[in-house]
């Protein structure tokens, strides 16, 4: 019994670093149809931008996490959007995904290169105590990322829902061309999805970082369980993110232990594609029509 | 143009013939390698250029078509049978993983097919007894037809030639056959396509039957070549690759997976002297070229012939057609 | 007259003649991108500080050493075509590949060219294809797991175990050559769990090693992936000793894991901490140079160069054949080649033998628990 709930409490914590970039991934397709195959790489590299604050510029560790926000806003979020999602949109997903693809060798082969390929230590910004709760092991760390990343998210559907920048967005993820008409400003909308999945990176970034350490090849489990997360969630749906971001991480340990240890990674696979195949939206989506 | 291309091809050919002749063992295994690859992108490129169709799984059938070779001539069966029953092999396999996934929009395909990429590389890791595991599979022998050895790399690189020009005669012969001229129906209009009575799902489904089938024979070609296969070669960073070739010599295009897979397989080869850097150069310059030419490299070469290409005039009364 | 102008100018010609800076070649394929990227830019580091050790105090046989580095993009087909690339180029010795997946296929083409290989790779499969050209610059993990297991056995008295193992060539291996000593030693196998390569979350794992009633546990992953084991060992509260086998140990790992990482212990066949003066002062020459702590992969690289270096001039002549087989049956001594940091052996088939240490990692530094003689 100690086993399973220490099962449950570690899936839901990685679960919970999985969400948040499975729900960038998702804004991104929404607003902009853009699959990002670099979300893990987006993952990876505020973490390092963090280090080279703290390293390099010796700056505190919360002035380097702001420095590592701003450097990820302006870098994935405005760069990205204006110099390669921007051109390349009127010519359909597929360039687009090619170079998405090659951006995120890039930014990969970048921190090998310029800052080192051996992994790195993070600090922690959660303390590391362990607490007991009937005999399974959970750390303050993982309680804390579980309600941050619960925080981020549901912070982003009250946004998306409560407010008017936020409707607005809606607006423009759903419809485009009525959204101009109905005066608004659809291309800033598309960059605020932009700088927000950032900053969801970065979130991300600044919460695993302690636990994987920081290397460059961070990105590419991750970047593969996010797509996972957002399709078997729901593809249209934040909330879905989230709970496919949680489901895989809590199947991704029970299959590890219960299943077999060599198909671990076969479960989330299996499911995606049962799930692609017999609820194509995924289990909090909503169905979408077929557009003729 | 069409005046010039019988000599074209033949020049093209005759340059292949001998471009290996005087080079050393690396350049002939480089232009192999080359050649399989064009082989396994020209397939992906009839999926995903001309019917449309998205495949991350490409290297998955060329693991299908490698370790059924591999373990077909390890146990002494003749690799042309080995290769039939690779290709056979890897066209039901493309058909059975089809079926279901084209029920769903096109972008779902994409994720199946990855999904069943890394499926794949699991079973190849995990399944000792079969595979060989991590350790893989060595020392597949080197066809010989009708007592021609093919050891050396200068023969193998010949038969590969063969094996190349075929593959690339039965897609010339397939895209201007009916079904050809329905794949291409597909891509620019499905709706009116299917108005006319063409049956997409049936259609598609054979467009990646087919592409998966010249994987599987690229896969045949990989376990003599290289002599050693394990699952880590048809991992999905390498179907990401061979998207990356079609896409970046031009899909659609005839010639755009040759090109590509020279594109992919030499520029390292070429960027080498920057030594650590080489990546990145290469990832900025696939950046840059999707962002100016989305149509690859081909398309690069198409707009810059448009633009000095004499324009034909139009009539400036006849512009919105005659009025009656 | 004529003769004077006659002998003058055959004295300038013969002058002018000057024999052509001749370099040696040597190449160094390793991983310098891919998942294998860490060892091998170690490993290559290594390599080149030796070199560049050797080329200040003179070259090999008086003549400087070029050393190429080709990258192996942690691919074994392209490793394969790199050392065919480097013997195209005509070095006379390769150094690399580290991960043993690509050095199972790329020395079929260095032996068929007859080029004695420099080979960093643990895997036991390595030195039984019976290559007369590859040679070992760290025991393959067969021998130093039995070593490893002895002292369990002798010093530790367990009887339990659990083994946790990365599903690669080199987790296999190292798997593959425990389960033999268990067997012959009369362990009992009670947890088999397997791990991914670059996994990078264990608590899956550890909660299926607390489920099991084991003496000792012994961890074959690669260092990142100790690292975070480690941790989440710390974290779960495991309090079986974890040992290892090089890479748990090692100080990439001390480094990574912190605390978590005390109390672990292992086999190692170099360690910076064990007091071997020629050793701490290589580490620290390389710290210095390169600005990050070397791992037990420079050190081969390093000790390969010199190796390289001494054979060649115990032979005489940069004859690749004549250094195999000379290689073959040699031991080193660290007073003849003061580079290779500890007294080495090679056998028949390439596989080198040396003193090695079993350490506990206490407050962050190793500790020599016992030296372990060569076997």
């Amino acid at each position: 019994m100690a086993e399973l709930l220490q099962i449950l409490i570690s899936g839901l914590a990685a679960g919970s670093i999985y969400a948040l970039a499975a729900v960038g991934f998702t804004l991104l397709w929404q607003a902009s149809q853009t699959i990002n195959f670099a979300q893990g790489e987006f993952v990876m590299l505020p973490a390092f931008f963090v280090l080279i604050g703290m390293t390099v510029l010796g700056l505190p560790m919360w002035a380097s996490i702001i420095l590592g926000l701003l450097l990820a806003l302006l870098i994935l979020g405005l760069a990205f959007k204006r110099l390669i999602v921007e051109p390349m949109l009127p010519h359909g997903t597929l360039p687009l995904v090619i170079a998405t693809i090659a951006l995120g060798l890039l930014m990969k082969e970048s921190v090998k290169e310029f800052y080192g390929a051996t992994a790195q230590p993070f600090p922690a910004i959660f303390p590391q105590t362990v607490y007991n709760i009937a005999g399974a092991s959970v750390s303050v760390q993982d309680i804390c990322n579980l309600i941050v990343s619960m925080i981020a998210i549901g912070g982003l559907q009250l946004f998306l829902n409560r407010t008017r920048t936020g409707r607005c967005m809606q607006a423009s993820a759903q419809n485009p061309a009525v959204a101009e008409i109905l005066g608004v400003n659809v291309k800033r909308m598309v960059l605020y999805t932009f700088l927000i999945n950032a900053a969801l990176a970065t979130i991300a970034s600044v919460l695993i970082s302690p636990i994987y350490l920081a290397k460059f090849s961070n990105g590419e489990t991750l970047g593969l369980v996010a797509f996972i997360a957002a399709i078997v969630g729901g593809f249209n749906q934040i909330r879905g993110a989230l709970v496919g971001g949680l489901l895989i991480g809590v199947i991704d340990n029970l299959s590890a232990v219960y299943v077999s240890a060599e198909y671990r990674s076969a479960m989330p696979l299996i499911l995606l594609i049962a799930i692609i195949l017999l609820r194509p939206q995924g289990l909090l989506g909503t169905p979408e029509g077929r557009t003729v | 143009m069409t005046r010039y291309q019988p000599v074209l091809l033949a020049l093209g050919v005759a340059a292949l013939v001998v471009a290996p002749l005087g080079q050393g063992n690396y350049i002939i295994y480089t232009l192999c390698s080359w050649l399989l690859f064009s082989i396994a992108a020209m397939g992906l490129n009839l999926t995903l250029g001309y019917a449309g169709q998205v495949s991350l799984a490409q290297a998955a059938f060329m693991g299908i078509g490698a370790y059924i070779t591999a373990l077909m001539t390890l146990n002494g069966i003749h690799w042309s049978l080995a290769a039939i029953v690779s290709i056979g092999t890897s066209f039901l396999v493309g058909l059975a993983l089809g079926y279901p996934a084209l029920r769903v929009q096109h972008h779902f395909l994409a994720f199946v097919t990855l999904a069943f990429n890394t499926l794949l590389f699991l079973v190849l890791r995990n399944e000792e007894e079969i595979t060989g595991g991590s350790f893989g599979l060595v020392g597949m022998p080197r066809p010989s037809f009708f007592g021609v050895a093919t050891d050396g790399n200068l023969p193998f690189y010949y038969f590969s030639l063969v094996c190349f020009l075929l593959s690339a005669g039965v897609l010339w012969w397939i895209l201007r056959s009916p079904w050809g001229r329905a794949f291409k129906a597909l891509r620019e209009n499905p709706i009116r396509a299917e108005s006319l009575g063409l049956k997409i799902r049936r259609q598609t489904l054979l467009a990646f039957a087919i592409g998966s089938a010249f994987g599987g024979l690229a896969g045949a070609l990989q376990a003599p070549l290289v002599q050693f296969i394990e699952p880590g070669s048809f991992a999905l960073i390498h179907s990401l690759k061979l998207l990356l070739m079609v896409v970046v010599g031009g899909s659609g295009l005839f010639f755009g997976p040759m090109l590509g897979a020279a594109v992919v397989i030499l520029l390292p080869e070429l960027l080498r002297f920057t030594e650590g850097y080489y990546l990145i150069i290469y990832a900025a310059l696939v950046i840059v070229l999707m962002v100016y030419s989305p149509n690859g490299l081909i398309g690069l070469g198409l707009k810059l012939y448009e633009k000095f290409k004499p324009r034909r005039e139009e009539r400036r009364d006849l512009k919105q057609g005659v009025q009656l | 007259m004529i003769t004077k102008l006659l002998s003058a100018t055959a004295l300038v010609t013969a002058l002018s003649v000057v024999p052509a800076l001749a370099e040696l070649k040597v190449g160094s394929i390793v991983e310098l991108s891919g998942p294998g990227a860490a060892a091998g830019t170690n490993f290559h580091d290594g390599v080149k500080m030796g070199f560049e050790e050797i080329n200040a105090a003179g070259g090999i046989l008086k003549e400087q050493v070029a050393i190429t580095e080709y990258d192996s993009q942690t691919d074994p087909q392209v490793s394969r075509a790199m050392v065919q690339k480097a013997i195209d180029d005509g070095v006379y010795a390769i150094m690399g590949t580290v991960f043993s997946s690509s050095t199972v296929v790329n020395m079929l083409v260095a032996r068929q060219a007859g080029i004695p290989q420099f080979t960093g790779s643990e895997a036991p499969s390595i030195t039984s294809m019976n290559n007369p050209y590859i040679f070992r610059t760290a025991f393959g993990s067969q021998k130093g797991v039995p070593k490893m297991a002895k002292y369990m056995a002798d010093e530790m008295k367990v009887k339990k175990v659990a083994v946790v193992w990365a599903n690669t060539e080199f987790g296999k291996g190292g798997h593959t050559s425990f389960l033999k000593e268990a067997e012959s030693h009369g362990f009992e196998i009670v947890a088999d769990i397997p791990t991914e390569q670059a996994q990078t979350d264990f608590s899956a794992d550890v909660v299926r090693l607390k489920g099991v009633q084991a003496d000792a546990a012994f961890v074959y992953v690669t260092e990142e992936e100790s690292a975070r084991f480690l941790r989440e060992a710390r974290k779960q509260g495991v309090t079986i000793p974890l040992v290892g086998e090089t890479t748990l140990i090692g100080h990439k790992v001390i480094e990574l894991a912190g605390e978590s990482a005390n109390g672990a212990m292992g086999h190692v066949g170099l360690t910076p901490d064990a007091n071997i003066p020629a050793m701490t002062e290589m580490v620290e020459k390389f710290k210095a140079k390169y600005n990050y702590t070397p791992d037990h992969n420079a050190i081969k690289g390093y000790t390969a160069a010199y190796t390289l270096k001494c054979v060649t001039e115990m032979v005489g002549e940069p004859d690749s054949q004549a250094i195999a087989e000379k290689m073959h049956g040699l031991t080193l001594k660290v007073a003849d080649c003061p580079g290779i940091l500890m007294d080495v052996s090679w056998d028949e088939t390439g596989e080198m033998s040396r003193e090695s240490f079993f350490v506990q990692v206490e407050n962050g530094k190793q500790v020599v628990k016992a030296i372990l003689p060569p076997n």
